[in-house]
């Protein structure tokens, strides 16, 4: 393959989206009230609907008769490369917002980026995609100075999810060989560069919140890699169930 | 039925009148899904773009369109899903955004009006055109919508958001 780099690179991005789309959809009826229930689930498709174009777009790259199925449905566990951040299970609400916030943060200055691509097919996907994840950051940013300024309890929790969370966040702004090859082309996004921009955002919610930024410097790292968490597996099991017990089932 | 070639624009009326599934006052024309319709390389090559990445509507109007094709025995067309230039709540026609209101969803506003997405503060109750309305969720019960509260008639509605 001549585009094995792009491949990967695609894939990636494709997988943070399928990942994040999936534990948004576990919320799918469990949602604290009805709105936000319809918030999440809609938040969960919009990412699964990028995961498709980005998949089926990572098929056509591996130059292999795949489908954009067999690379979301059939992979084995460290053949995903999503961040470690987006397989984090909802341990409680402000887990789900936290999560949330600190990806759409990363999310919005990722994309507003790769919408000038050399690519013309990611910077497509990414001109689409940068209006949907303005929403999923007014929408977590909203919540996390609801919370951080709402009661006694409610800041706890907030607190509590921000720290349990915050040592997945650096992993974010990660580059490797793949995207030091593709940012000299024009192609790819030099996130590194992001982390401060990351980190001056965040703060000021949390300022509004009244929240603080954890003083913890320990960081996760691996999902890029596919060395994942013990979580990703019980996700993988459910994602995956009917395309195993079903190959190639269609509605 | 018709087996002589048909110039593109009237392919591209044949199936311009397709209704949205999910709104169903407006066609796929009215909503700018679809985009284009070019004859090239002895086929018709047609361009259908989506309003949020995820829509479902996709394989519904997908399915439409090869069926009205079909039914006047045009088998030489390339259907595509483009991205680019991404789809905009700019490109509904003053038509279009008045067919909303009447169905009862407040139009979109332009979106040079809501340079932060949440600012959409002056959305206007299609039922009684008040002004007193507030967000009751970013997220209604489709993609392209948001939930308000009218507090003068007491109704809820959707607004179509700016995109």
């Amino acid at each position: 393959m001549n585009n094995s780099e792009l491949y990967n690179y695609t894939l990636r991005l494709a997988d943070n989206a399928l990942i994040l789309g999936q534990r948004l959809s576990e919320l799918c009826s469990k949602g604290p009230f009805l709105e936000e229930d319809l918030a999440q689930t809609n938040i969960a498709l919009d990412y699964i609907g990028r995961a498709q174009s980005l998949y089926n777009y990572a098929a056509q790259l591996s130059g292999k008769p795949l489908s954009e199925d067999e690379l979301a449905y059939r992979r084995a566990e460290n053949n995903y490369y999503n961040v470690l951040l987006v397989e984090q299970p909802d341990e409680d609400f402000a887990h789900t917002i936290a999560r949330q916030f600190f990806y759409s943060v990363a999310d919005c200055l990722f994309y507003a980026e790769l919408t000038k691509s050399k690519n013309e097919t990611l910077a497509s996907i990414a001109k689409k995609v940068i209006k949907e994840s303005k929403y999923h950051l007014n929408h977590s940013s909203d919540w996390v100075k609801r919370l951080g300024g709402g009661t006694e309890l409610s800041h706890e929790k907030m607190q509590n999810a921000v720290n349990a969370l915050w040592m997945y966040t650096d992993e974010l702004f990660e580059i490797d060989d793949i995207e030091h090859k593709l940012i000299k082309e024009g192609v790819a996004v030099n996130s590194s560069n992001h982390k401060s921009l990351w980190l001056a955002e965040v703060t000021e919610v949390f300022k509004e919140a009244g929240l603080s930024v954890p003083e913890n410097n320990f960081m996760m790292t691996g999902g890029r890699s596919g060395n994942h968490s013990e979580h990703f597996g019980h996700l993988l099991s459910e994602l995956q169930y009917l395309q195993r017990a079903y190959p190639d089932a269609t509605w | 039925m018709v087996n002589t070639k048909l110039n593109s624009n009237h392919v591209f009326n044949l199936i311009s009148e397709i209704p949205d599934p999910e709104i169903p006052v407006l066609t796929i024309k009215d909503l700018g899904i679809l985009r284009d319709v070019k004859w090239m390389d002895n086929s018709y090559q047609i361009d259908i773009t989506p309003t949020y990445t995820a829509c479902p509507a996709i394989p519904f109007i997908s399915d439409e369109i090869k069926r009205i094709l079909n039914d006047y025995g045009i088998q030489n067309y390339k259907l595509s899903v483009v991205y680019e230039p991404a789809w905009s709540t700019d490109l509904l026609t003053t038509e279009a955004k008045l067919k909303l209101k009447q169905y009862g969803i407040a139009p979109p506003m332009h979106t040079s009006c809501a340079k932060k997405l949440d600012a959409s503060k002056q959305v206007q109750c299609p039922r009684c055109n008040s002004h007193k309305t507030t967000l009751l969720s970013q997220f209604g019960s489709t993609a392209c919508k948001a939930l308000y509260t009218c507090k003068s008639c007491k109704e809820v509605f959707d607004y179509f958001k700016c995109h």
